[in-house]
């Protein structure tokens, strides 16, 4: 072989050779794309630095996770398994594709058009690709789940994916045709295939039309390849190139926030003539890489209980924005789009106001795309410019004058204690009880301060709390972009910690556990009391009294449960209580839903349909379940808000998990 | 003890409900010395008011000016000037007028000034003794203040007791020629009233709010005709702006409006955490609840367990009972 | 437009924690944290958004002590140009006319085409505007609820009057004002923006700068004295009504009555 037939190079396309033809294409496509990509670079180069360049090795792992084994898609399995299929299917066609390209401008690699199992393999997988386009398209366009957009866009490329798979069905079908035609048994085509089922129509046709059709599906092929090259960095299917990249620099601590720059020391940021984004390349060059990457699945949208209860935030649409915004002030011809500002007018400031950081998007994006260092970055920058909500400024003054967001007198800290829990003043404890704000001075909540307490004290722990000398953690006001005041807030906490000498730290409330845990460094370890409990439970040191009735179910506080990963702790407890019947709601453990969000958001609510709450309570309902236990103050103060918002009063009841086990533990 | 006036407050011919708790409290300072009314403005309004207030006080003045038919600070304190003798004391209402005028009006006159005075405990010497709160109402101070030079007093609304009217016989007195015509560098250009849904909950002095238990919108209604009858304004809790039943500024609460009002009714309100967070300065709290123990019971100053369809009606139908005779008389404010 | 904000600082009230203290006749003032008197800052925020349209400065001033900069700091870090504390011993003890004396001398060594202040303190005199003005002989208006800067060395200002409605007023310049809370919404300032202005030098001027004689301020000058303070007596808890309905109705409409809740 090598010529006549065969030859894709050889052949003449309108009198040019089709080796200069298609050289010239590859070149021209290449150039293109090399010229595209380039000028998506800029923005990256021009944005903040990121240091992303550490621990290769854990890198490729989440490589390897979540992108070689596509680990987030069955999450959705409808949409999941399409995309692993198609995931795979450009997988095994990538060899394929290259191989075609160089068909055009050689004649080595010709004969390898079919036979063997790799034709096999990769026949049945364009097949899939191509049905996988047209379900996917269908589906767009018949049944289009509510967390797609419409798009004609994506219909288009789908369209143009499904192009690429029949291009190359008919080139090889024509061939097949041709060959069987001529008596030649090239192998047998893999039945079923589209190259099978195209081979089949084309039985009849005389050599000329095969050749012909041969020869002119190879074209459209190519011109498709480039075509589809140099399109999707205008869109959502540049994550085909990206998402790679994106995944490999995810951040690998996802538990830390992100600081004011990495690596700056805590007394510069004073020094800094703006703080966190005011402007699009403030934020540093891995988020603009998410902007690219993020594929307008939706599924961030979906998880988002801010988007469901009807604030006007939805992060897939933080996404899509941004990366409008950064096309249009990049863009790769012509000048630069101006106008839109970009804080009021690409985000709103109730936008920015409406996230809970509650983690939901993060654990569902496929692509590993970060959306609350965003978030805190753009609060960070709004708050340095002053605009704080109004409903803010009296929480932040008082935590910044009395380490309290409600105000209420330092003295006072320890009232709720009661004998419950003695103040450290001076003397070292093994462990610290770390109350804060809420817990401290709220009437309802102090109850979950003294069960805890109580539960300490039950196993014969030596342990204190730093009362008066306690701060808010600052946990919030950090997550609300007031970087300073969280600064000085923990400074004071660990100062008061480290005086105390306790070896450990154990808390109720899981906002403060994570600070503790993340936000502050070098703070000893720290225990939610679910923990303490639930080893208590197993070891048989602490026995609970069997319940009479109620149906309970188990709320993950998402400071507790999916940034925190304690799932099974809490459930643990439950499960060792006689007679307690449990069941789980839908949406549980790392896809439980915000409550409506702790600290300074029980302050300041932006506008939505719904609360978060009464959502999440009418989930409880819908569960069966009568009792919603919970293990955080701030989700008790949402949840019982909701109960009797959603008229659910004397039908349904929330506790938390430390009253509960304080309640039922044997005497 | 010097003489005192009373500034009289007055609206489309009818006296504030102030001019009387003005002589009331002019009785207070000194029992002995008899207070006169001033009054300013134009037309057959002005003779209206000056005759209204014959029973309250033995004398009146009676200031006619054109310019002087809107009450303009600046003019008013000018047309006072020009008739009180010096070292007097006069009494003003700490009104939104009240406030503009009386700072000003004590520079002028070389008096002492005492603003959002609530009672009086006599005198010592030529200090009188005054009583004053302060922070937002939380605690209460003596305020003693010299008027041997005079002084101009802000008497708090609704701080002093009227008595009742004493047979009409004071004697209106016509100053208008010592004024003559008063000019000012700052002028009076329109009143915009407010529209309906347009009212500033977080301004008002009586509020009744309500909550949940207000059931459906329709209810609102009843609500709606008690705050009319007490003369407040009916604001609520966050289920009921999220029921979309009121418009969000009426809302109460952390999420909501910061209120300061003398006197708040929480109609099946449960009293969330939140919802409290609204109320501020307190005030005196009236909670009626079906359940005895709603939160709201604990914040309250007086508690009521009853229904609060049946309960606001009841009280509605006795406050109109009650006050009859009072809105025939007129309780415009200025 | 060179705008003058008067400033103070009080002890900051969001909590009901002001109490007696227990000797007696003064508020327990160790707890008490002071900030910028709330209302101020929508006087500043107002004046930098004033000079944001039309251009020009904002200078702040308080008369107090040492520890008074801080307010300063505070309304700068917001935007204000610059600040100016008045503080002299002579002062300590003045009432609200002294105040408002002190402030006219200051606003002599200046030029300033609009003062404005707080609508009130928390001790709710607002008084030292309305004073200051007529010293100055300076138009008034209090309760100001939006400034319309005019051409013709005028302003359209709105002001606050009973039942929620606005009455309109045009006001000659130079005049002095009195912002009420809610005409804008003040910006935020945090702790690093404070800190960033922490070195910017605050002069300070005495009664001798202002070319003040001893008698118009202090406290010999003072013609209202706060004496004490004391708590009027009162319950707590919900006190609960019983009886039939139209017994509570009759309690209700007593009580009522006596906290002035009929209007």
């Amino acid at each position: 072989m090598g010529n006549g037939f065969d030859s894709i190079a050889q052949s003449s396309y309108w009198l040019i050779q089709g080796r200069d033809l298609f050289l010239f294409l590859h070149l021209l496509g290449t150039v293109c794309f090399l010229y595209i990509v380039a000028r998506r670079l800029r923005p990256l180069l021009a944005a903040q630095r990121d240091f992303r360049f550490d621990r290769p090795l854990a890198r490729l792992g989440r490589v390897a996770q979540y992108w070689l084994a596509q680990w987030r898609h069955p999450r959705y399995r409808l949409a999941g398994a399409i995309h692993i299929l198609i995931f795979a299917g450009f997988l095994i066609l990538a060899a394929r594709a290259f191989t075609l390209l160089a068909m055009g401008v050689s004649d080595r690699f010709a004969g390898e058009a079919s036979g063997g199992w790799y034709a096999a393999v990769r026949a049945y997988a364009s097949t899939v690709v191509f049905l996988c386009m047209v379900v996917a398209a269908i589906r767009r366009l018949a049944f289009r789940p509510a967390r797609y957009p419409r798009s004609a866009d994506a219909i288009f490329l789908l369209g143009l994916i499904a192009l690429l798979m029949a291009a190359d069905a008919v080139f090889e079908a024509a061939g097949g045709a041709f060959y069987a035609r001529q008596g030649r048994e090239m192998g047998r085509e893999a039945p079923l295939s589209l190259i099978w089922a195209c081979q089949n129509l084309f039985a009849s046709l005389p050599p000329a039309s095969l050749r012909g059709l041969r020869l002119g599906a190879y074209l459209a092929h190519e011109l498709t390849f480039f075509f589809l090259l140099c399109y999707r960095p205008f869109g959502i299917q540049f994550h085909v190139e990206t998402s790679l990249f994106s995944i490999y620099f995810a951040k690998l601590e996802r538990e830390r926030l992100k600081p004011v720059r990495w690596g700056m020391p805590d007394d510069a940021i004073d020094k800094l003539d703006s703080l966190g984004v005011k402007k699009l390349e403030d934020f540093t060059w891995k988020h603009i890489l998410d902007f690219y990457s993020c594929a307008d699945c939706g599924r961030c949208a979906d998880q988002c209980p801010a988007n469901a209860a009807g604030r006007p935030l939805a992060p897939r649409a933080l996404t899509a924005k941004a990366r409008d915004y950064v096309f249009g002030h990049y863009p790769v011809f012509g000048r630069p789009a101006d106008g839109q500002s970009f804080i009021g007018g690409v985000f709103s400031e109730d936008e920015i106001w409406s996230c809970t950081t509650c983690g939901a998007c993060e654990a569902e994006c496929p692509l590993l795309v970060e959306y609350i260092d965003k978030i805190v970055d753009l609060r960070r920058g709004l708050v340095d410019d002053g605009k704080a909500p109004q409903a803010l400024h009296k929480p932040l003054k008082s935590l910044e004058s009395r380490g309290n967001p409600f105000g209420k007198l330092e003295k006072k800290r320890a009232d709720w204690a009661r004998g419950a829990a003695r103040v450290v003043n001076g003397n070292r404890v093994e462990t610290l009880y770390f109350a804060d704000s809420i817990t401290s001075y709220d009437d309802r909540m102090q109850s979950i301060g003294r069960a805890a307490a109580g539960i300490l004290g039950r196993l014969g722990e030596d342990f204190g709390i730093l009362g008066p000398a306690e701060r808010d953690s600052g946990h919030d006001v950090r997550r609300y972009g007031e970087e300073t005041l969280f600064m000085a807030l923990r400074d004071h906490n660990m100062e008061a910690i480290r005086a105390s000498g306790a070896r450990r730290i154990v808390t109720a409330d899981p906002h403060a556990y994570n600070a503790l845990k993340h936000d502050y460094s070098g703070a000893p370890p720290v225990e939610h009391i679910s923990q303490v409990a639930a080893r208590a439970v197993r070891t048989g040191w602490l026995r609970l009294n069997p319940v009479d009735g109620g149906v309970y179910t188990y709320h993950d506080p998402c400071y507790l449960g999916r940034h925190n990963g304690v799932y099974d702790d809490p459930r643990d407890v439950l499960d060792s209580i006689p007679g307690l019947r449990r069941v789980e709601m839908k949406r549980c453990r790392d896809r439980s839903f915000c409550c409506g969000g702790g600290g300074l958001a029980l302050f300041y609510e932006p506008p939505e349909r719904e609360r978060m709450g009464v959502l999440r309570v009418r989930m409880a309902a819908e569960a069966g379940a009568n009792v919603i236990v919970t293990a955080c103050p701030f989700c008790m103060a949402n949840l019982e808000d909701a109960i009797k918002s959603a008229g659910l009063e004397g039908q349904m009841t929330a506790i938390d998990l430390a009253e509960l086990v304080e309640r039922q533990m044997v005497s | 003890m010097s003489r005192i006036f009373a500034y009289i407050l007055h609206k489309g011919g009818v006296a504030d409900d102030s001019a009387a708790e003005l002589a009331a409290a002019a009785r207070k300072i000194d029992r002995a010395q008899p207070c006169t009314a001033v009054v300013t403005g134009w037309g057959a309004d002005l003779d209206k008011v000056c005759e209204s207030l014959r029973g309250a006080y033995p004398e009146i003045w009676k200031i006619a000016a054109g310019p002087l038919a809107y009450p303009n600070a600046e003019l008013v304190r000018q047309a006072l000037l020009a008739v009180i003798p010096a070292g007097s004391v006069v009494l003003v209402p700490h009104s939104h007028f009240g406030v503009d005028l009386s700072p000003g009006l004590s520079i002028k006159m070389n008096a002492a000034y005492v603003p959002d005075v609530v009672d009086v405990e006599g005198a010592e010497g030529s200090w009188l003794k005054t009583v004053r709160q302060e922070f937002g109402g939380q605690v209460s101070a003596h305020v003693h203040c010299d008027i041997s030079a005079g002084a101009v007093l802000n008497i708090r609304p609704g701080a002093f007791r009227a008595e009742g009217d004493a047979p009409a016989e004071g004697r209106v007195v016509d100053k208008s020629a010592q004024v003559g015509a008063p000019t000012a560098r700052r002028q009076y250009v329109e009143t915009i009233a407010a529209e309906a849904g347009d009212v500033d909950i977080t301004r008002e002095q009586a509020l009744v709010s309500i909550g949940r238990g207000i059931g459906e919108e329709e209810n609102i209604a009843i609500a709606e005709d008690l705050a009319e009858a007490l003369g407040a304004v009916v604001s609520c809790s966050r289920p009921v702006v999220d029921a979309k039943w009121m418009d969000k500024s009426r809302q109460v609460g952390s999420s909501g409006c910061t209120v300061r009002p003398k006197v708040y009714m929480a109609c099946g309100i449960s009293g969330s955490f939140q919802h409290l967070a609204g109320i501020k300065g307190n005030p005196f709290i009236v909670a009626v609840n079906k359940n005895p123990k709603a939160p709201i019971f604990r914040v309250a100053n007086v508690g009521i367990v009853d229904d609060i369809l049946e309960f606001m009606p009841a009280l509605a139908k006795r406050v109109r009972k009650e006050s009859v005779p009072a809105k025939t008389k007129g309780a415009a404010h200025d | 437009m060179e705008i003058l904000v008067c400033v103070k600082r009080a002890p900051d009230t969001s909590e009901n924690e002001i109490q007696l203290a227990a000797a007696g006749g003064d508020i327990e003032r160790d707890d008490l944290v002071y900030s910028v008197n709330e209302p101020d800052n929508y006087a500043v925020e107002e004046a930098l958004q004033i000079v944001a349209r039309t251009g020009g400065s904002v200078t702040v001033a308080t008369v107090g002590g040492e520890e008074d900069e801080e307010v300063l700091r505070r309304e700068m870090a917001m935007g204000a140009n610059r600040g100016v504390l008045i503080s002299d011993d002579g002062f300590t003890g003045s009432d609200g006319r002294g105040t408002a004396a002190i402030l006219k001398s200051f606003v002599e060594t200046g030029r300033y085409d609009l003062i404005l202040t707080g609508v009130q303190a928390e001790d709710g005199c607002a008084q030292v505007g309305g004073m200051l003005a007529a010293m100055l002989d300076y138009p008034f208006a209090s309760l100001v609820t939006s400034i319309e800067v005019l051409q013709n060395g005028k302003l359209k200002i709105a002001r606050e009057i009973e039942g929620g409605s606005k009455e309109i007023n045009h006001i000659d310049l130079p005049c002095v004002l009195s912002i009420q809370t809610g005409i804008n919404e003040p910006r935020y300032v945090g702790m690093r923006g404070i800190r960033q202005i922490a070195s910017v030098p605050i002069p300070t001027l005495g009664a001798s700068d202002l070319g003040m004689d001893g008698g118009a301020a202090g406290r010999a000058a003072a013609k209202v004295r706060r004496v004490d303070y004391f708590t009027p007596p009162e319950g707590k808890g919900a006190k609960i009504l019983t009886g039939s309905r139209e017994e509570i109705v009759d309690q209700v409409m007593e009580l009522l009555k006596a906290e002035g809740g009929l209007n």
